[in-house]
């Protein structure tokens, strides 16, 4: 460590002071109620009792045998594995498409953009109205073009699909933001140098952007994953009820955390589903950042 | 000049601390309800109607959203800043003595014998070791909406009534269009609208099928032949004679509004709604019969006092649960918001019984049976799912009915045990 001056110790203590009260806060707000829900996890509660019961590992042994937390387990993966790729595919592809553009680049970025600030339960409503069976809008453009109508939401293969696309159209206005971004910072000297050497568009593409869009592409995988693995809004607005139906087919992790814990009061075994969500976003999104960051050669 | 000021200033608070001490301390209760446009207005009113008939008394009214009222009752209390009166649903009171949350209602103004003698059958529900812990002020039952024009579209000028000639007319005015797509519901199908509350009690009564044991601890929807039959007449609406669908129009309640089914089965409740559209043609029906009998569900909002309330807070908290259980309050209720004032002598009453649209509600109201519920929310998903493996699963109705009495079975007894 380097000496510091009289004045520069005493600008760093300053700082030090600013940056402890946030950081109080923070951990007061977010960490402590974690390591609570932690600990509710071990207990029998439903909310106004008093008396809360140590029961040790008992509620993570009932989610050995919970069909419906199997269920909520796999589908959250489903939402994952549609969402994710789809969603980066169209927004890196749209992305790209705007980045060429010469004149009216902002003008689409902010129609891209706009269902991405748009209430997510106003728009999770309308896809309910769109997806409708009978006179749903969906469905009159396909019987309009002569192919059967599709049971959508009335359908245990179809429900989830109906959701997903919701969660990726939403999502993409700030993917596309966040790739633009990425895109406008690789270097055109690149691209010159590729002309000359008359490489193919796929070669450009795989060989420059791709590396070079790299940190982007980690960090949207990321964020996209943690916000994924935790999705409640879409399901509950658009399943019929709020119940993740039909027959779970739409149940997520978080919606049967809060059923579990809000309509059934039963506090110790929703927050021990809490810490096996936890641990698996954390697994994940550690995993992700192993996987697909590569070093960047220039 | 500082003297005169001075003494000046100590005059005025002489002046103002003197009154105050002479007069009394006003004792504050809080009452809370979920946000219902109507009810939230009358209970202004009659809080100052009560005020004014009890000086010593304030009332401070909170109301909050439908959807997260639960919750908040429930973060509340637990983190000890709940009301001294809360309005609740009747299913969530078997939780809430449970844990303790609400104290019996005091036995002056609400002893067992009174209530019974004068309140209607269904407030039974919330006895618990022979005493009752909540009082409501007004009840709902459930009875038959049906669409007068699209009735006298296909010639019919009275609503059914029996449950084979609700199919009939179910059938004849159900419309799908070429492609063979629902346009217009005969009756709606909702399982997680009114649906489930149809199931159980009623539509198992109406088959001869007590839904519980008298002590509320077994399930016995499959307990005899008739339970099988009554389920399965449930499921044949959708599956064969094909008069509704889930979702269609997104719900029961929205479909009827818009015109869009024939005929559903609702709540006295939904009559604000429907009247405030204004546009609907619309009458109400008591609930076809079955084999002779008759039945009806009655569900109700009612106000019990939490555990903690004590001395002049629990006096005045007994005085206004008494003013909101009285006749006149009732009477005003029944006109103002559309449900049932809660005592016998109002729904004999000659005056509200001219209402055309809540007279059939208020007809039910000897046969409606409520039904005991340990976790609602748990216990509608139930039925939700059972209709859904016959519908979507194909799955053998008495095998799905199995299942569910199963479930509940299990919701029972993790409530008892």
């Amino acid at each position: 460590m380097r000496r510091m001056s009289p004045l520069a110790r005493r600008q760093a203590a300053w700082a030090y002071a600013f940056l402890v009260i946030p950081l109080v806060f923070f951990l007061w707000i977010r960490i402590y109620p974690v390591f609570s829900s932690f600990h509710i996890a071990l207990l029998e509660w439903d909310i106004f009792s008093k008396v809360r019961p140590f029961v040790g590992l008992a509620n993570f042994e009932r989610m050995l045998t919970d069909r419906v937390l199997h269920k909520a387990l796999l589908n959250t993966f489903e939402y994952i594995l549609i969402s994710m790729p789809i969603g980066l595919a169209l927004a890196l592809a749209i992305a790209m498409m705007i980045n060429a553009l010469n004149r009216g680049a902002g003008l689409f970025r902010t129609l891209y953009f706009i269902p991405y600030i748009t209430s997510v339960v106003a728009v999770a409503a309308v896809w309910k109205w769109m997806f409708m069976k009978s006179g749903g809008l969906v469905n009159n453009i396909l019987t309009g073009i002569g192919l059967p109508a599709q049971p959508f939401m009335n359908s245990t293969s179809q429900a989830l699909g109906v959701v997903a696309s919701n969660v990726i159209w939403q999502g993409l206005g700030f993917k596309i933001i966040i790739f633009l971004a990425g895109l406008k910072q690789i270097p055109r000297t690149f691209y010159e140098a590729a002309a000359i050497d008359g490489a193919s568009r796929w070669a450009v593409f795989r060989h420059i952007t791709i590396p070079l869009l790299n940190p982007t592409i980690v960090y949207l995988t990321v964020l996209t994953g943690i916000q994924t693995l935790q999705v409640f809004t879409q399901v509950f607005a658009i399943s019929s009820g709020g119940q993740g139906g039909p027959l779970n087919a739409t149940l997520s992790m978080v919606l049967y955390i809060y059923q579990k814990a809000f309509k059934s009061f039963d506090m110790g075994y929703a927050s021990a589903i809490t810490v096996l969500l936890f641990v698996i976003i954390l697994i994940i999104s550690l995993a992700q950042m192993k996987l697909v960051t590569r070093k960047v050669e220039y | 000049m500082k003297k005169l000021s001075l003494l000046l200033v100590l005059a005025l608070l002489l002046g103002l601390a003197l009154p105050a001490g002479l007069a009394e301390e006003p004792v504050t209760i809080e009452y809370w309800q979920y946000y219902f446009e109507s009810k939230v207005a009358l209970i202004d009113e009659l809080i100052a109607q009560f005020e004014a008939e009890n000086p010593g008394i304030k009332v401070n009214h909170q109301h909050f959203p439908y959807d997260s009222y639960q919750e908040k009752i429930a973060a509340s209390v637990a983190a000890g800043e709940g009301p001294d009166i809360v309005n609740l649903f009747y299913g969530w009171v078997p939780k809430y003595v449970k844990s303790g949350v609400l104290q019996p209602l005091p036995a002056g103004s609400f002893s067992p014998e009174a209530i019974e003698a004068e309140f209607a059958p269904m407030v039974t529900i919330n006895k618990f070791d022979g005493v009752y812990y909540t009082i409501p002020t007004a009840v709902r039952t459930l009875g038959l909406l049906y669409n007068k024009d699209i009735l006298a579209e296909n010639g019919y000028e009275a609503p059914p009534a029996t449950l084979d000639e609700l199919v009939e007319m179910a059938v004849k005015m159900t419309r799908r269009n070429a492609a063979g797509e629902l346009e217009l519901e005969g009756l709606t199908f909702q399982p997680d609208g009114q649906l489930h509350g149809f199931f159980r009690p009623v539509l198992l009564r109406l088959f001869g099928q007590a839904p519980l044991s008298e002590d509320y601890k077994t399930v016995q929807w499959n307990a005899s032949e008739a339970g099988y039959e009554a389920f399965k007449w449930m499921t044949d609406l959708a599956t064969v004679h094909k008069v509704g669908e889930v979702n269609f129009m997104t719900n029961d309640a929205t479909a009827f509004r818009n015109g869009a089914a024939a005929m559903s089965i609702d709540g006295s409740y939904r009559l604000s709604a429907l009247e405030t559209d204004g546009t609907l043609n619309y009458g109400v029906a008591p609930i076809p019969s079955h084999e002779g009998r008759q039945s009806s569900f009655g569900t109700f909002w009612t106000n019990g006092i939490l555990a903690g309330v004590e001395g002049k807070e629990l006096e005045a908290a007994e005085k206004f649960l008494a003013f909101l259980t009285s006749e006149p309050v009732m009477r005003t209720w029944t006109q103002r918001i559309g449900e049932i004032g809660a005592r016998t002598s109002i729904a004999q009453d000659e005056e509200l019984l001219k209402d055309e649209k809540l007279a059939p509600f208020i007809e039910m109201l000897p046969v409606a049976d409520s039904y005991f519920y340990v976790d609602e929310a748990a216990d509608r998903k139930i039925v939700v799912d059972a209709v859904d493996m016959v519908l979507l699963n194909d799955m053998d109705p008495r095998e799905v009915l199995d299942w569910a009495v199963n479930e509940a079975q299990a919701l029972l007894d993790s409530y008892w045990k």
